[in-house]
């Protein structure tokens, strides 16, 4: 492998915390970055998270999955000459000249506590326990700084018509990152209204699963208990053996 | 203007619902839109509509609170660009509170370029509205329509029925986008008319229904509507009709306060226009869409034999 190949490699590879054994005359691309004021030049294959370590930053906020699913890396930059401010996660995002980069590890949002078993399904509950979604002025804020490009404004519009089913399939793809609930001048908590949504449209707006309540019978009723001892009794090798070969028989998703 | 009568093809007209028509009073949509289509209208759902802004704002320098009802004049201007809809440039509202909202924002950027211009450029991310929208009300468009076109599909005219029209604000203050004459509007008079229902003139069609108070003292509204039912009662009445979501609320959910206050007070029924006009088309023979309505209007329907007794269906809340 020659060296080229191999800082390209670990580069690309961003589940890899610190790049570390970089030499900087093999660089080819610089781009100049600003964290919190500071200037720093950086590989331009980097993420912004990636790009922070390169310059000495320690995580122990704003990180967490690092492949753009748990939403704790949630950044707000503007570049040089624009207006624009934009939201992104600093685990999906490269780096880019000029970026004036700040993190934002947590959103204070009011979460209320509600139990959707007693709850009826019926769109007042959303008012009850997030009646600051009427202060919405349609200014479409929040869809502007979300790293997912959701049509934020538009589900909590849903939310104001009743519509369960859109609410819940435009916040689908939610990470909970709380970027809209920040910038909100309504000072709307949008993603946890979107969750309550979530659950009652699950619970309430579509037909319950039959497939997975027999399963949950069978296993209650032991049906199972059999195979999962040979399982559990199964060598490591054989059990890997097993998983691939499951996993070979059928489309897992 | 209107269908194509010759090839039975419908008139598509742009509606904008609102929260209402969604939520407590989907009676009133449902009607409308199957009204509407009987006249050969197709009423399409605004794509994508949000919120109208509920009431507009007079303040000077708040723009913040006319980019929403902006944004649904908006959604217009794209489904003409998208040709959905042969030029039509008029927004359909049924709320009233959805149309003074819309048209009074609608007018202010137009009369103020500069202000529109301060909203179009903050909507970066939308294309420019342009001003060329007209905010119109369901009354305006079945009065269109004409009286004779109204008429000529009344199957069961409702002749046996007492009716006292009520307006409330919306739709007729400020003046300058009333639809109607606001010290005497006769709109809804003509409408029931056509379809053949008696008309009870009703002094008190104008006064307020109390709007918001409901939220915060429900029984300073029970006063309001007990002397608004009372008079159209003396009068004559056995019926109200409004065309605003609020307003029936009102008069008709609070004569639950009424009676506590009032225990005397015999209930009456509030409906709006386009319910009567399915009876009178002759298509609610069994008595559907009345099951969102406090004061059951069907034992009276039934009483003026405007309901077959086959298919009546009881068990309104």
């Amino acid at each position: 492998m020659n060296k080229e190949t191999s800082i390209m490699d670990r580069i690309a590879d961003a589940n890899k915390s610190v790049i570390t054994g970089i030499d900087a005359k093999d660089i080819e691309n610089w781009v100049m970055i600003h964290i919190m004021g500071k200037a720093y030049e950086v590989p331009s294959e980097l993420t912004i998270l990636q790009a922070m370590e390169y310059s000495g930053y320690r995580f122990i906020r704003s990180c967490g999955c690092r492949a753009g699913f748990c939403g704790a890396c949630a950044t707000v930059y503007r570049k040089e000459g624009e207006y624009k401010l934009h939201g992104v996660l600093a685990c999906q995002t490269k780096v880019e000249d000029g970026m004036f980069l700040v993190q934002i590890p947590f959103a204070p949002a009011e979460k209320s506590c509600y139990d959707i078993t007693v709850e009826r399904y019926d769109p007042a509950v959303l008012l009850k326990y997030y009646p600051e979604i009427t202060r919405c002025v349609s200014c479409n804020t929040c869809t502007k700084a979300c790293p997912q490009e959701l049509q934020i404004m538009d589900y909590i519009q849903s939310a104001l018509k009743g519509d369960f089913e859109g609410l819940a399939d435009a916040s689908f793809d939610c990470i909970q990152c709380g970027l809209c609930a920040i910038r909100c001048p309504a000072e709307i908590v949008h993603y946890h209204m979107a969750q309550l949504g979530r659950r009652m449209f699950g619970k309430y707006g579509i037909p319950e699963e039959l497939n997975l309540k027999k399963r949950v019978e069978e296993i209650e009723n032991r049906v199972y208990d059999e195979e999962f001892q040979k399982i559990m009794k199964m060598a490591p090798e054989d059990f890997k053996t097993l998983y691939v070969e499951k996993q070979k028989e059928r489309e897992v998703y | 203007m209107g269908a194509d009568k010759s090839s039975g093809k419908l008139k598509k007209i742009p509606y904008y619902p609102g929260c209402s028509l969604k939520t407590k009073s989907k009676d009133f949509e449902k009607s409308a839109v199957a009204a509407a289509r009987i006249l050969g209208i197709e009423l399409i759902e605004l794509p994508k509509w949000n919120c109208c802004g509920t009431v507009f704002s007079l303040a000077q320098d708040d723009l913040m609170h006319h980019v929403a009802p902006l944004r649904n004049l908006l959604r217009v201007q794209e489904m003409n660009e998208a040709g959905l809809l042969e030029g039509e440039n008029r927004l359909l509202t049924i709320c009233p509170m959805c149309f003074n909202t819309l048209k009074k924002a609608n007018q202010r950027m137009r009369d103020n370029p500069a202000d529109l211009e301060t909203i179009n450029t903050f909507m970066d991310a939308e294309q420019d509205y342009q001003g060329e929208v007209e905010v119109i009300h369901l009354l305006e468009l079945l009065k269109e329509r004409g009286v004779a076109e109204i008429k000529a599909k009344v199957k069961i005219p409702l002749t046996a029925l007492k009716v006292a029209p009520y307006y409330g604000c919306m739709l007729l203050r400020p003046k300058d986008i009333a639809i109607d004459d606001p010290e005497d509007p006769t709109i809804q008079e003509e409408l029931l008319a056509a379809i053949g229902a008696q008309v009870v003139e009703n002094p008190y069609k104008k006064v307020c229904c109390g709007s918001y108070q409901t939220v915060r003292n429900k029984y300073t509204v029970a006063d309001l509507t007990y002397d608004i039912l009372t008079h159209a009662k003396k009068a004559g009445a056995e019926m109200i009709t409004t065309s605003c979501p609020l307003c029936a609320f009102n008069l008709d959910d609070r004569q639950k306060e009424v009676t506590e206050k009032y225990p005397d007070f015999e209930g009456i029924p509030v409906c709006c226009i386009s319910q009567l006009m399915l009876l009178a088309f002759g298509v609610n023979r069994g008595g559907d869409g009345f099951e969102l309505n406090y004061v059951d209007p069907r034992p009276l329907l039934k009483r003026k034999n405007l309901l077959s007794g086959a298919d009546l269906k009881t068990g309104a809340k």
